[in-house]
Formats: C-alpha cells, structure tokens, sequence
C-alpha cells in the first residue's frame, strides 16, 4: 500500500529558532543539580567563596593601603570611600558572573556532553528546552548561593554597613541569569573544554577589567569607556556599587535594560544552537 | 488481531547527499518483542532516533499509544521506557538515587517512586547495591540499572538500544532473563542488537535492515527456513579451499567461502559428511542453519568500510 504521509507540521514549527517553550518540566531537572550540589556543597562553596574573598581581602587591604581612600562620583557628589568598600562592591559582581559562567560552561558541558545526563533525560517527557532553562536557572542559583555567602562574610568583616546591600541580591541573582545564559551559548558550540578558555579569556577577563570591578571607568579613555559601558557587568557594577556606599543607583531602568536584553537574547540564542546540536 | 502499539510507515530519512533510511514500514503489536538487525550504518539508531523524536523524519508517520510522533512526543514517552545504547546514568548518585531522581522527570511523587524502587532494584538484581554509585557497578549492573530506570514509570512499550552489548556472557544471560520476564508480564519491546541468539532467543518477530532499507522481516525460525537450507557444514584446514572446485561441491546447495573456511549450506548433509570422510587432514562442523548465516547470507560477509 503506497503511503506517503509526511508530517503535517506547522510551518517553522521545526526551527530552531521557533520561541522557546518552557513548561514547569524544568523543576525536576533544577532539582537533579540541586541533589548533586548538596552532596558537594562544602568543597564547591570554598572554591567559589574563598578564592573572592582572598582576592578581596589582599587587594582590599594590600592595595587600598597603597591606594588610600577614593572618590566615587555619586548623585549627591563626589564621596570619599575606603578602597576595599569600593572593590568589595565590584567584585561581588565579577564573582557572580564567574560563579555562573564556570556552572554553565565546564559543569554544564559535563553534563550535556561528558555524562550524557541529558540524553538520558530526553527519554523521558522532558523537553530539551526544559532542560537547557533549567540548566540556566541552576547556574543563576548558583551564582546567588555563591555571592550570599559573600555578602556575609563581607556583612561579618565589616567591610559595608549600609542596610541596602540586601537590595543588591536580586540585582546579583540577574547577573547570575545574564552570564549563564551567555555561558550557554559558548557551551551549545564547544567540542571539548579547551573552547571555554577562549570565552573566559577573551571575553570575561577583559570584561572583568573593563566593568569597573577595580577601578572607576573614569580612568578609562573615553572611546574605551563607551565601549565598556555597554558591557553586561559594567551596567550590574551601576547597580550594585551605589548600594554598598548608602546611595541609591541612578538610571536603574537602564541598566536592568541591558541585562535583561542581554539575558534574553543570549538565551534564545543558546537554545537554537543547542537544539542544532541535538538535531542529527 | 492484536492490537499495534508502534507503527512506523514509510519513513525516510537523508543527511546530505546520504539516504539513512528508506521507506521503512514496520509495527509492534501488544505482547511482542521486535528485533532489528542490521549491520553497522544500516539506520537502525537513526530508525530508534526518529522513533523517540529526537530526529525528525524527512517524510513518513510514527504512531505509538494512539498518539503521532513528534506531535505528542512528550505523552509518549511518559509512557516508553528506553535504555540507550551508551549508560547515561548519573555518577554522583546511587542506585535508589538514579531510580528517584529518574522518576521525577516523568513527574512521579517522590513517595510514589520510593515505594516502587525496591522492586525494581529487586528486579535487576542490584538490591545489595541500592546505595553503590554507577562508578562502583560492573557493566552487566550498570546496564540492568539503566534497565530498573526505564522501567520507573511502568512502561507499556520499552525501547532498547543494543542492550548488552559489552556484556560478559553471565551478565547477558541474566539481562535475557529479565527482558523475557518483561514479556511475559505483558510489555512490549523493541530492541536492536548485534547479537544473533540474543535476537533469536528474545524476539517474536524481526525486522532485517540494510542500507536504510528492510531486507526481510518475519519470524526468527521461519525466516531461516525461507532464505536457508536446514544445514550447514563448514570445512576448514589446509586443503579446505580447493574442495570448493571439487565435485564435492555438487553435494551442497549452496557453498560459500569466508577466510580459511568453507560453509557448505545442504538439505542432506549426511551424503557431504560421508564424501568429506575422505579428507581425514580436514576439521569439520555440522550444525543447523541459524540466524547469523542468514543474517551473513543477507547483509554479505565482507567487512564494510564504513563500519
């Protein structure tokens, strides 16, 4: 009997760009990493949190006494902080960012591509765009597990006093989303782990020097300077900076703008090209 | 008439300027176990791929359950199990770990899988072994545990992808045990394999694919039975070659050579045996045809260049 049915699809509906769809499937998937991580959560906490601190703490106090105190431009004119409030307040950003981008890239990877767990999980009924929103919130947690064991231990050393750093963890828990979903884009196209060390060093260093993490981007010439001020961690240091020293950021809208396009596009992007990947 | 859980109708499937799979037709019915042999590159992974919607066909329809595929993709598979060709078990947890995390994705309470895990650790014999991490189990546990994993959400149909291979013979018997107890508790299998007793043991029926293509399809002994004669004799030793020139030859229906060896395919091997007595310096094996003569009479004994 010759049957030549093909498969009534509706158009675009098998692109890889078609908009993603996300179910409450995720959560099984979040809490799959959740499990692995409460298993080593000691180990991984010190790497992520002690290294920063480290950093913090020598350069805070090391350098700042060179340093001494600096003036930061703030809407009610300049203020004079101490240089370790100033790093604090840009490197709790910077640790985020890394924080979520060694979870979606080299952990991430090992699970898409090493174990094969996400194979596995397709078997059953779970989405592979579940899995890599999935993927993505894990990371972002883990950046906010990361960074509030920092907040405290800063809280603790009484490197900030003002109140308002509770306001930055939401903002931080952004920058965690921003870089896991760009994290993801890099993982969806790497054949090894090798690939990652051009993301972090191409991208994230320079991101890193370039944000105002270590210094004011005021020292910056002012062609570089625009360009850095469009950099995803430059617009979170806008956020976070001013609440460290008591201030309330300016242009908030702007800034969330940035991150919040930033996030978006990297993440559908990300989910095109690792549905490619799967695709065979 | 039983009724069909899986159908697959002409489906067809390139990459690039490659045809992978050409109009393939085939159905599971309820209670059945389906083989698919085939040598290396004949499609049947891209033909499981295509089954489990992670590939899309070029043209053809998948029916499983009452549903389409890929429409429903995720109601089916809340009701298949799989076990893939390669463990992706996760290593950072142990057996009841696996089964409880697995559960979850098709969207079990906790407390409903905990209940079942017992059993299934019972089942693929790894009860001694419910807090071992994968990293810790043989091959033979690692492959039954994938086995309890897809078997968490009590599947009607299980889709298996070479499930022993890699198996040492112990591990492969008892992975056969379990499969035919599945069947006999009324699912459903579709396995592919490399394996020609495993395929003859377990399958009620199979489907013999090449090049894309299904080549024959049917019965495991009707299938011997209509393609080869009911004995085979091979001859080997120095001197076995030339008796192929020999009127020796006349004997047999059909001869075919491979290496050193000469397999004389006949209906009445006693006259060939009586005749090969002659030849006392030769090494001879009289047996019945069997499933992997004809899967060699059907697929070719040359090794491909592609496999």
């Amino acid at each position: 009997m010759p049957h030549t049915a093909s498969i009534a699809l509706p158009y675009g509906a098998n692109s890889i760009w078609r908009a993603p769809a996300i179910s409450l499937r995720f959560w099984p998937v979040f809490l799959r990493n959740l499990l692995v991580w409460r298993k080593l959560a000691i180990p991984s906490l010190v790497g992520n949190i002690a290294e920063p601190l480290m950093w913090l703490v020598a350069f805070g106090y090391g350098m700042g006494a060179l340093v001494g105190p600096i003036s930061v431009a703030t809407p009610t004119g300049p203020q004079v902080v101490p240089y370790i409030l100033f790093l604090a307040s840009g490197s709790i950003c910077m640790s985020a960012m890394q924080a979520a981008s060694f979870e979606a890239l080299y952990s991430a990877f090992s699970r898409m591509h090493v174990q094969k767990t996400w194979d596995g999980i397709m078997n059953a009924p779970v989405s592979l765009d579940d899995i890599v929103f999935a993927e993505m919130l894990w990371a972002a947690f883990k950046a906010l597990f990361t960074i509030t064991a920092i907040l405290g231990v800063m809280l603790a050393l009484g490197i900030c006093h003002s109140p308002k750093i509770l306001l930055a963890w939401p903002f931080l828990f952004l920058v965690g989303v921003t870089f896991s979903c760009m994290a993801l884009v890099f993982n969806a196209m790497a054949r090894g782990y090798d690939f990652f060390t051009y993301y972090f060093t191409l991208f994230l260093t320079p991101t890193m020097f370039l944000s105002g993490v270590f210094f004011p981007l005021t020292q910056l010439p002012p062609w570089l300077r625009e360009i850095a001020e469009a950099l995803p961690l430059a617009n979170a240091v806008a956020l976070v900076r001013p609440l460290f020293l008591d201030q309330w950021p300016t242009d908030i809208w702007r800034h969330l703008l940035v991150l919040l396009a930033c996030s978006g596009a990297s993440f559908w992007l990300a989910l095109a090209l690792t549905r490619k990947r799967f695709r065979q | 008439m039983t009724e069909e859980l899986f159908t697959v109708r002409n489906l067809y499937k390139r990459y690039g300027e490659t045809e992978v799979v050409h109009d393939l037709s085939f159905s599971i019915a309820s209670g059945e176990c389906l083989g698919v042999i085939g040598p290396n590159g004949a499609g049947k992974t891209t033909t499981i791929r295509m089954c489990l919607g992670l590939t899309t066909p070029d043209q053809g329809s998948i029916s499983a359950l009452g549903m389409q595929m890929p429409r429903d993709m995720l109601a089916i598979k809340a009701r298949l199990g799989v076990v893939s060709q390669l463990d992706t078990l996760d290593p950072d947890f142990s057996c009841s770990e696996n089964l409880l995390v697995y559960g979850r994705y098709f969207g079990m309470k906790d407390a409903q899988i905990r209940a079942r895990i017992p059993a299934l650790l019972e089942f693929s014999a790894l009860t001694s072994k419910a807090s071992a991490k994968p990293g810790e189990l043989s091959g033979g546990m690692k492959r039954r545990l994938s086995l309890a994993r897809a078997l968490v959400n009590d599947p009607q149909l299980l889709i298996l992808d070479e499930p022993t291979t890699g198996l040492d013979p112990q591990a492969r018997h008892l992975m056969w045990e379990r499969l035919q107890l599945l069947l006999q508790q009324g699912k459903s299998i579709l396995l592919t394999t490399h394996f020609m007793d495993e395929a003859e043991r377990l399958c009620t029926r199979l489907l013999v694919l090449d090049r894309g293509r299904k080549i024959a399809e049917g019965r495991p002994r009707d299938l011997i039975a209509q393609h080869l004669e009911p004995d085979v004799v091979e001859v080997f030793g120095s001197g076995a070659l030339e008796l192929s020139q020999t009127p020796l030859r006349a004997l047999a229906s059909r001869v075919e050579v491979s290496g050193e060896t000469v397999f004389f395919y006949t209906s009445n091997a006693t006259s060939l045996l009586g005749a090969l007595s002659a030849y006392p310096q030769l090494r001879t094996l009289h047996r019945p045809a069997n499933l992997e003569d004809l899967f060699l009479k059907l697929t070719g004994r040359q090794i491909r260049e592609d496999a």
